[in-house]
């Protein structure tokens, strides 16, 4: 187990594996989350309070809950880059964070669409909101510093104090619906305690959420990948890929 | 299925513009994250190559004028 999680931390190792995963992945994804998507669109029933609004719970919910585990495992990559100084922690660390933010972004405006025929508001300074609405300044002011910095070991290990030391939020998330008095519904979901909903709409939204996060995993396979061709573009397994995929392709080379 | 009819599935109860609007969103937001590092990876393909390029046919030049001389 050991070995294989330390194979895994050399660039050239793990894109191998990647690309034998990637097809498997893609398939996985697109059979969970296309019919968890028709399945919330078409055959979820109306709630009796809130009606088909309900369905966009369906993006919602997952969508918020990856904008929360993504931030997690991000900074958790960034732990281990800042203690063990594992490359493909930091690259695993600098892959998720569009990912992260691209998913906080679709939980804020998914809510506001909700919140207003729901809410009849499409935002409030509510605490729930607020710390979701901080978790996408955070990912931004990852990225953002990531690429503020030349030298790449430098920035890694910027960013991933600044990862870390982000994950406070992540607590003040979790429990604002508990703490204070909130517009928002505690949560929906809990792995010590039955759903209030019946299984006919809580089942969809199990799928739903497994799908985002078998999409997640996808792109950033994919993310992944090419960032470890751009770092690792001087060796010699890069060059033979590249020239491989221009011989295969044999597409005109733009500035030539 | 809810619904017996295509218009009542756009329509929605009267909430059509936000659920619509909610799942096409979420369509851009995933096609999003899927072609950006695949144009990615492919623009580091062809940046790459066109620098060997340039560094094969440098050193070609090279040559040649090491030859004339």
């Amino acid at each position: 187990m050991w070995q294989w999680i330390h194979k895994l931390g050399s660039p050239k190792i793990f894109f191998g594996m990647s690309e034998r995963w990637l097809p498997w992945l893609i398939g996985l994804t697109l059979l969970v989350l296309v019919p968890g998507t028709l399945w919330a669109l078409l055959f979820v029933p109306p709630d009796y309070q809130q009606g088909d609004t309900v369905r966009i719970m369906y993006m919602h919910v997952p969508a918020s809950i990856m904008s929360q585990s993504t931030y997690m495992i991000m900074a958790s990559a960034s732990a281990v880059f800042l203690i063990w100084r594992i490359k493909m922690a930091d690259i695993a660390a600098q892959c998720i964070a569009p990912i992260g933010a691209s998913f906080t972004f679709l939980a804020l405006v998914t809510g506001a669409i909700w919140g207003k025929p729901m809410w009849g508001t499409w935002w409030v300074w509510d605490a729930r909101l607020t710390s979701t609405l901080v978790q996408f300044f955070l990912f931004v002011g990852v990225i953002a510093l990531r690429s503020s910095m030349e030298n790449r070991d430098t920035a890694g290990r910027a960013v991933g104090i600044l990862a870390v030391v982000g994950l406070i939020n992540i607590p003040i998330i979790k429990w604002s619906v508990n703490w204070w008095n909130t517009l928002h519904q505690p949560a929906s979901f809990s792995l010590t305690e039955k759903p209030a909903m019946p299984i006919e709409m809580w089942l969809p939204l199990l799928v739903s959420v497994i799908g985002f996060y078998l999409f997640f995993v996808t792109v950033l396979m994919i993310r992944m990948q090419g960032e470890i061709l751009q770092r690792e573009s001087r060796a010699d397994w890069v060059r033979k890929r590249i020239i491989a995929a221009v011989t295969q392709n044999n597409q005109p080379v733009a500035g030539n | 299925m809810q619904f017996d009819s295509f218009t009542e599935l756009l329509h929605m109860g009267g909430h059509g513009a936000f659920v619509w609007s909610v799942y096409l969103i979420t369509l851009a937001v995933v096609i999003g994250n899927v072609l950006i590092p695949l144009r990615q990876k492919k623009r580091f393909y062809l940046e790459q190559a066109a620098r060997s390029r340039r560094d094969q046919s440098g050193e070609s030049l090279k040559r040649d004028r090491l030859n004339e001389t």
